[in-house]
C-alpha cells in the first residue's frame, strides 16, 4: 500500500506529534508514505469563509502534484482532509471549474486520484486487523471519550466515509487496540475551530461543554482526529473549568497515538511530551489495568 | 424598512405534495441578495421553511445576534444590510451541522460563506473585526508563503488587533516543546499560488 501523504501545515508545527505518529504507525504497518513534492496549504477555514473559488484552487494544485505522482492522497489532519475532498468532488462534477482552475496550475488536475483521511485508512477492515494482530501493550482501563469534530463528518455527501450522527470509526480503531471508549454526547460537537484563535470565549464554551460531558460518561482522556480540536480542547480546558467551576484537566491525545502506543511502535513515547497537557494520567491508568510487558520502551 | 411583499408573493409553492416540498416562490421583483448568495455558493434561500433546526444545532448560536434560520429569513425577504451588517455571519465556525441536518437540504454554511464575501465586496464594516482579521491575515500568509507559519500568522494577527497579552503563555510554552517553527517553509511554486489569488476575490486587495 502506497499514498501520496499531505502533512498539512499544522503537522509542521502546533500538532507535529499528530504528523509523526502517522508516519511511524503507517511504516510499522507497511503502508508507505510518500510526501507531496512543494505541496501547499489547503486554506483552511479562512480560505472557504472568504473566497469559494480560492478554496477549491489551493487544494487543487497539491491534487494536481500528487496526481502526477499516480496515488491516492493521505491528509491525516480533518480540516487539509475537509478541504482537499471538497476540492477533488467541485473539480470532478464542474467541468467549467475545473478547467478555469486548471489554466492556472503546472499540473493540472483530472480528477483521476482521490483523498483519503488517516482514520480511513488506519480502520479499513485489513488494516484494522493488522493493528490488531500488532497490539503488544493493549490499552486496558484506558477509556477514551472518542471525539471526531466537525470536518471529518460533515457534510456528509463530500467526506461521508462514516455516519455522521453517530460516527464508529474512532470507536472501532479504539476498541482494536484494547482501549474502552465511553459514550457520550459530544462526539460531533464543534469547538469553535478558528475563533479559539479570533473569538477564544466561544472556545472556551465549547471546550468547557464537550469535556464536562467526556468526564460526566467516565472518560479519562479524549482522543481526536484533528489538530484545531486538540489546540482547543487542551488550550481552552483551564479558562473552562474556571468558568464553570468544573475540574476540567482532561489529556487529549491524537488517535494514532494510542494506535502507535499499543503496538509498542519505537519512538511514539517521545511524542508525549509535547502536549500541553500533562498525558500521564491517562497513560498511568492503563498500567494499572495490564503490568507493562518486559523490554516495553520506556 | 424595505417593502419586501413584492419579493415573496406566496408562501407555498402551489404543486406541493408534502412539507418538505414547501417553498418560498419569488415575486415580481425578487431578491437582489437572494440571486448573488446562490450565484456565489449555489443555494438557494427561498428553500427554508423556517423549521429552526439550523438554529438547535448551531453551537455558536447563543453568541449570535441574530440565529442562523433569521439569516435565512431576511435574505428571504432581500434584507440585505440586516443579514451582512450582522455578527452572525462572522461568528458561524463554518462546523456544517446546519448543512448536514437540513431536511430542505440548504446548505446555511456556504450561504454563510457567501454573505461574508458579499459583505466584504460591498465594503460593509464585519461587526466581528478580529474575525475577519484573522481570515484576512491567514490568506495573507498562504499568499506569502505558500503555506501557513502559524508563528507569523499569530503575531501579526496580534498587532493588528493590537492584543499582545492574551495567550502569550501558551505560545512561549509550544516554543518550548518545538511546537512552533522560528523559519517559515516556503513552497517553491508561490508564482503559481499568487496567480491562484491573483484570479480570485482575495487577489485583488492589497493584502
Amino acid at each position: 500500500m502506497k499514498y501520496a501523504y499531505y502533512p498539512g501545515c499544522s503537522l509542521e508545527s502546533t500538532a507535529k506529534e499528530f504528523g509523526e505518529s502517522t508516519v511511524l504507525v503507517a511504516e510499522a504497518l507497511g503502508i508507505e508514505l510518500v510526501e507531496i513534492p512543494d505541496w501547499n496549504c489547503c486554506g483552511a477555514t479562512s480560505g472557504h469563509a472568504l473566497d469559494h473559488k480560492l478554496s477549491i484552487a489551493l487544494p487543487a494544485r497539491t491534487l494536481g502534484i500528487a496526481e502526477n505522482m499516480g496515488l491516492d492522497v493521505v491528509a491525516p489532519c480533518a480540516a487539509c482532509y475537509n478541504r482537499m475532498k471538497s476540492a477533488e468532488v467541485a473539480m470532478k462534477s464542474d467541468e467549467a471549474l475545473r478547467s478555469e482552475i486548471n489554466s492556472s496550475l503546472a499540473n493540472p488536475y483530472e480528477g483521476k486520484i482521490t483523498v483519503h483521511s488517516a482514520l480511513e485508512i488506519f480502520t479499513a477492515p485489513d488494516v484494522l486487523n493488522r493493528i490488531k494482530e500488532r497490539v503488544s501493550y493493549p490499552l486496558r482501563g484506558l477509556k477514551p471519550a472518542c471525539y471526531y469534530g466537525c470536518l471529518l463528518l460533515r457534510p456528509p455527501k463530500i467526506v461521508g466515509f462514516d455516519d455522521p450522527e453517530a460516527p464508529q470509526r474512532l470507536d472501532e480503531a479504539m476498541c482494536a487496540v484494547g482501549a474502552e471508549p465511553v459514550e457520550w454526547y459530544f462526539k460531533n460537537e464543534c469547538c469553535g475551530a478558528s475563533l479559539g484563535i479570533s473569538k477564544s470565549a466561544v472556545s472556551v464554551k465549547l471546550t468547557g461543554d464537550i469535556i464536562s460531558n467526556a468526564k460526566k460518561h467516565g472518560a479519562n482522556c479524549i482522543v481526536t482526529v484533528c489538530p484545531l480540536c486538540l489546540t482547543n480542547l487542551e488550550m481552552r480546558q483551564g479558562a473552562a473549568g474556571k468558568m464553570r467551576g468544573e475540574d476540567l484537566t482532561m489529556p487529549v491525545f491524537y488517535f494514532t497515538e494510542l494506535l502507535g502506543l499499543a503496538m509498542e511502535v519505537p519512538g511514539i513515547r517521545k511524542l508525549f511530551a509535547s502536549h500541553l497537557v500533562d498525558v500521564n494520567p491517562a497513560l498511568d491508568a492503563i498500567e494499572q489495568g495490564e503490568p507493562v510487558p518486559a523490554g516495553a520502551e520506556g | 424598512m424595505t417593502n419586501f411583499s413584492n419579493k415573496v408573493t406566496s408562501l407555498v409553492s402551489e404543486n406541493a405534495q408534502c412539507c418538505c416540498e414547501l417553498s418560498l416562490v419569488e415575486g415580481p421583483t425578487g431578491s437582489e441578495l437572494k440571486r448573488r448568495i446562490q450565484e456565489l455558493c449555489g443555494e438557494n434561500v427561498l428553500e427554508c421553511y423556517q423549521c429552526g433546526e439550523c438554529t438547535a444545532g448551531c453551537p455558536v448560536a447563543y453568541a449570535m445576534d441574530i440565529a442562523p434560520n433569521q439569516v435565512l429569513r431576511l435574505a428571504q425577504l432581500g434584507l440585505e444590510d440586516e443579514v451582512l451588517g450582522s455578527s452572525a455571519i462572522w461568528l458561524c465556525a463554518g462546523c456544517e451541522t446546519c448543512a448536514t441536518r437540513c431536511p430542505k437540504g440548504v446548505a446555511l454554511s456556504r450561504v454563510m460563506d457567501a454573505c461574508r464575501q458579499l459583505a466584504l465586496e460591498r465594503g460593509i464594516k464585519p461587526k466581528e473585526p478580529e474575525i475577519a482579521k484573522f481570515h484576512d491575515q491567514f490568506l495573507t500568509e498562504v499568499k506569502r508563503f505558500g503555506r501557513v507559519h502559524e508563528l507569523t500568522l499569530t503575531a501579526l494577527y496580534k498587532v493588528r488587533t493590537k492584543d499582545f497579552f492574551s495567550d502569550v503563555f501558551t505560545g512561549i510554552q509550544m516554543f518550548l516543546k518545538g511546537k512552533l517553527a522560528l523559519i517559515p517553509s516556503l513552497v517553491k511554486g508561490r508564482d503559481e499560488i499568487r496567480r491562484l489569488f491573483s484570479r480570485s476575490r482575495h487577489g485583488s486587495e492589497d493584502s
